[in-house]
């Protein structure tokens, strides 16, 4: 079994990166792009924990990826109401249509 | 010093018409009947007048009271030292006796428009006007210097400009106010000029210093020509304000004004000032500026005399008698009889007011009618008008027992002594031919007027005879066109109080300026070079001063020929006067010849006369005429070269204005159209990637940082 070191830390957290990316750029529906938001900000998680772990920084890194999570969660608060109001101003989610400022 | 309080009086009587002046003025239209404050005040001037001419003749007789404030100071001026303007008030015989003549007959008048102006819409506005004329008067009368003096003269122009114009609706009113403005304007020019020289060379404008200067020898500039010049000047303005010869022109003008006013300004008082003035600075005058202004004064009188002939408009006639009479005032001055110019001056103030209080009685009865040709017969219906205006007739015709006689008798004599000594008799024959043409004129308007049978039935039959603020001020005036006022002789008035209270000034020109009959025996001071001599000269001047009251006038020589001329003179003005009266009556009341026939005769002499020589004429075709030609070319200057310029000026700029016009649209407004635009298409442009889709953003920050790590791998 091959010893699991930083690299493989930040190489899933770029996977995670790149998924999350993905979702938000491609999906239509703000609740999928949300959920890209959610992957991109857990890559970042990572990367701080990875740091942290094999770093002499001490728990600094795993403080971060807390104030993190809690700000996601507030994110995932504030969003998923604007998503709310989007609903019920279209009657639908989709991203794409969403541009009336455009004009 | 004494009678100080006679100064502080003779403030008070000169400023209570101002007081007068500014409270009608400003509370007249609020308070009708304000005007009686205004006659109030003149009551109270006549009675402060009566005191200090009392107090004055007959308990300062024969000191001078003075009194000097400086106005303000220019400080030391290099090269001419402390210089200050002075102001002040001087009270001589001359003085108090004019001061009273022009309060009494100022009194009369406002006591007089009362009646006359009644009903009139500017009542308190003409009261208020005679204020100020009054005041002004007073400040001539007073001054004793050429600053004060030339200050009032200007105001009393300007009153007698208002109230010349008082009627302005009518046309010919508001012009003849512009004329007599205007022509008095040529003359105060003239007198100012005069002003000036004595002024640049003497410092000051007091009549005494600067008198005292010359009188030591120190002329202006030091050549006798500037002093003879200095006397034309200032004689300059005497033939503006008293009419004479070549600006008589606005006196006849002047009638359109109120006749009180005409009786108070253009009779009595404002046209006598130039005589006054010339008495005043007599003195100084050179025996070349002497001759001119007999000359003239003398040209004058028969001019105007030979004018007053055929005219038909009664004030006209009055109007042309006042120019000559005053023209005998300046030929007495000219001829060196300045005490009977100012005699004759006061006795011609009080016969010439009432003459034209008398005509202004007249015209108010006959409803405003002036004209000769529509009166007659008057005589019974208006009594006291007709023999107060027989008896100021005969004062101004010269006839024994009334004032005018002893007057004119006297500057007549004047005219004939000086014929005796210097060989000329022109002045003298003018003199008595214009002695002959006044009786004639004279008594061709009495019988026009009051004799014979009414001429215009209707009017005639509505006139009466005027109401007692009228008849009383010509009632006062006919008792002081007496002779018993003046003199207890009402054959000599050398022998009266009135003639010894003038004071006799010693002339002050160099000796050789002087007429021989005015040469002092004291030859060996001509000529004063050494200052020794000069302190010398002083000292004579002072001692003839002082024997100044032994009234010996101008030399023994003088008095001779004087003594020499009364007899012939009185004989001979009586027998003219009597003449001309006797040829009035001939013609108009008895009409043993036609004067229609006479005119027929001589038609040309006619219409010379009728036409006042054609000198409006004259005026109207050269000065008028001249005026408005030379404004036509500055016009036409003005039109062509200084429009021209500014019209080139102003092509020129609209030609630079195109070119920077079309630059400003072509080069600059493409400039900024082609910024506009650029940036408009690049903006186009842009705006296709701000499509607002939050993914497409997201991918180009993606891309962009996947873009910027491929740019700094090289640098890890």
């Amino acid at each position: 079994m091959a010893h699991v070191g930083l690299t493989h830390f930040l190489i899933l957290s770029a996977i995670l990166f790149s998924l999350g990316i993905y979702a938000i750029v491609v999906r239509k529906n703000a609740i999928m792009v949300m959920m890209g938001i959610e992957l991109v900000l857990n890559s970042a998680n990572i990367n701080f924990i990875a740091f942290s772990h094999f770093g002499n920084y001490g728990i600094s890194g795993q403080i971060v990826s807390l104030v993190v999570i809690i700000l996601a969660a507030a994110e995932a608060a504030v969003a998923l109401a604007i998503v709310l109001n989007l609903f019920k101003t279209y009657s639908h989610i989709n991203v794409d249509e969403v541009n009336k400022l455009k004009e | 010093m004494p009678g100080s309080n006679l100064i502080t009086l003779s403030l008070i009587i000169l400023f209570l018409p101002l007081i007068g002046f500014i409270t009608v003025l400003l509370f007249g239209k609020r308070f009708s009947k304000l005007y009686n404050f205004e006659i109030g005040i003149l009551s109270a001037n006549l009675l402060l007048t009566l005191y200090v001419a009392y107090e004055k003749l007959f308990v300062f007789a024969n000191q001078k009271i003075a009194m000097d404030a400086t106005w303000f100071s220019f400080g030391n001026i290099p090269g001419i030292g402390q210089l200050n303007i002075d102001l002040g008030i001087e009270l001589t015989n001359i003085t108090v006796m004019m001061l009273f003549v022009v309060n009494l007959i100022s009194f009369l008048v406002h006591i007089y428009s009362t009646e006359y102006m009644k009903g009139d819409s500017r009542f308190s506005r003409y009261y208020s006007y005679l204020g100020i004329f009054t005041f002004s008067m007073l400040g001539i009368v007073l001054t004793d210097n050429f600053l004060m003096l030339y200050i009032f003269w200007e105001l009393v122009g300007l009153s007698s400009y208002l109230l010349i114009g008082f009627w302005y609706e009518k046309d010919s009113a508001a012009n003849a106010g512009k004329k007599a403005f205007l022509v008095n304007r040529v003359g105060d020019m003239g007198m100012w000029l005069g002003i000036l020289i004595l002024f640049t060379n003497y410092h000051t404008f007091k009549f005494d210093t600067i008198f005292a200067q010359i009188g030591l020898g120190n002329i202006p500039f030091g050549s006798e020509a500037w002093l003879t010049a200095a006397g034309i000047l200032l004689f300059m303005g005497a033939v503006g304000k008293s009419a004479q010869f070549p600006l008589h022109v606005w006196l006849p003008d002047a009638m359109e004004g109120p006749t009180p006013v005409s009786a108070l300004i253009h009779a009595a008082t404002m046209v006598a000032a130039g005589v006054y003035m010339l008495t005043k600075i007599f003195v100084i005058l050179s025996a070349d500026a002497l001759t001119v202004i007999a000359l003239v004064g003398a040209f004058t009188s028969f001019l105007a005399a030979s004018i007053a002939i055929t005219q038909n408009d009664i004030k006209k006639v009055l109007a042309y008698s006042t120019v000559s009479q005053l023209g005998y005032m300046v030929m007495a001055v000219g001829v060196g009889a300045y005490t009977f110019a100012f005699f004759h001056l006061v006795t011609h103030a009080f016969f010439k007011a009432l003459l034209f209080l008398g005509s202004g009685s007249v015209i108010h009865a006959m409803h405003h009618e002036q004209d000769m040709r529509q009166m007659g017969g008057l005589r019974k219906k208006m009594p006291i008008t007709y023999y107060t205006f027989l008896t100021a007739t005969l004062a101004i015709s010269g006839i024994p027992l009334f004032s005018g006689f002893l007057s004119k008798d006297g500057l007549l004599a004047g005219t004939y002594a000086f014929g005796l000594l210097t060989g000329h008799w022109t002045v003298a024959i003018f003199g008595f031919v214009v002695a002959f043409m006044t009786a004639f004129y004279m008594f061709r308007l009495v019988i026009m007027t009051f004799h014979g049978e009414p001429r215009n039935k209707e009017k005639y039959d509505h006139a009466h005879e005027t109401p007692k603020a009228m008849t009383i001020p010509l009632i006062t005036l006919a008792v002081l066109s007496i002779w018993i006022w003046y003199t207890p002789n009402p054959f000599n008035p050398e022998a009266g109080w009135f003639y010894n209270k003038m004071e006799v000034k010693t002339t002050v020109v160099p000796q050789d300026m002087r007429f021989n009959f005015m040469k002092t025996e004291a030859p060996e001071h001509e000529t004063a070079e050494a200052e020794k001599t000069t302190a010398e000269t002083h000292e004579t001047v002072e001692s003839e001063q002082v024997e100044g009251t032994t009234r010996v006038m101008h030399s023994e020589m003088y008095e001779h020929a004087m003594h020499e001329a009364h007899l012939p003179t009185m004989i001979w003005s009586i027998l003219l006067a009597g003449l001309g009266i006797l040829f009035a009556y001939i013609i108009y009341q008895w009409k043993k010849i036609s004067a229609d026939e006479l005119a027929k005769k001589w038609p040309w002499l006619y219409k010379f006369s009728l036409n006042k020589w054609y000198v409006d004429e004259f005026y109207d075709k050269t000065f008028i005429g001249g005026t408005l030609e030379f404004s036509r070319w500055l016009s036409i200057f003005d039109n062509k070269v200084v429009d021209g310029i500014v019209n080139g000026a102003a092509t020129l700029t609209r030609g630079v204005s195109a070119v920077s016009g079309w630059f400003d649209t072509y080069v600059v407004d493409g400039l900024v159209n082609f910024t506009a635009f650029f940036s408009g298409v690049l903006g186009f442009g842009l705006k296709k990637i701000q499509n607002g889709k939050v993914q497409s953003y997201v991918l180009v920050v993606v891309l962009s940082l996947i873009l910027l790590f491929v740019m700094f791998l090289p640098f890890f």
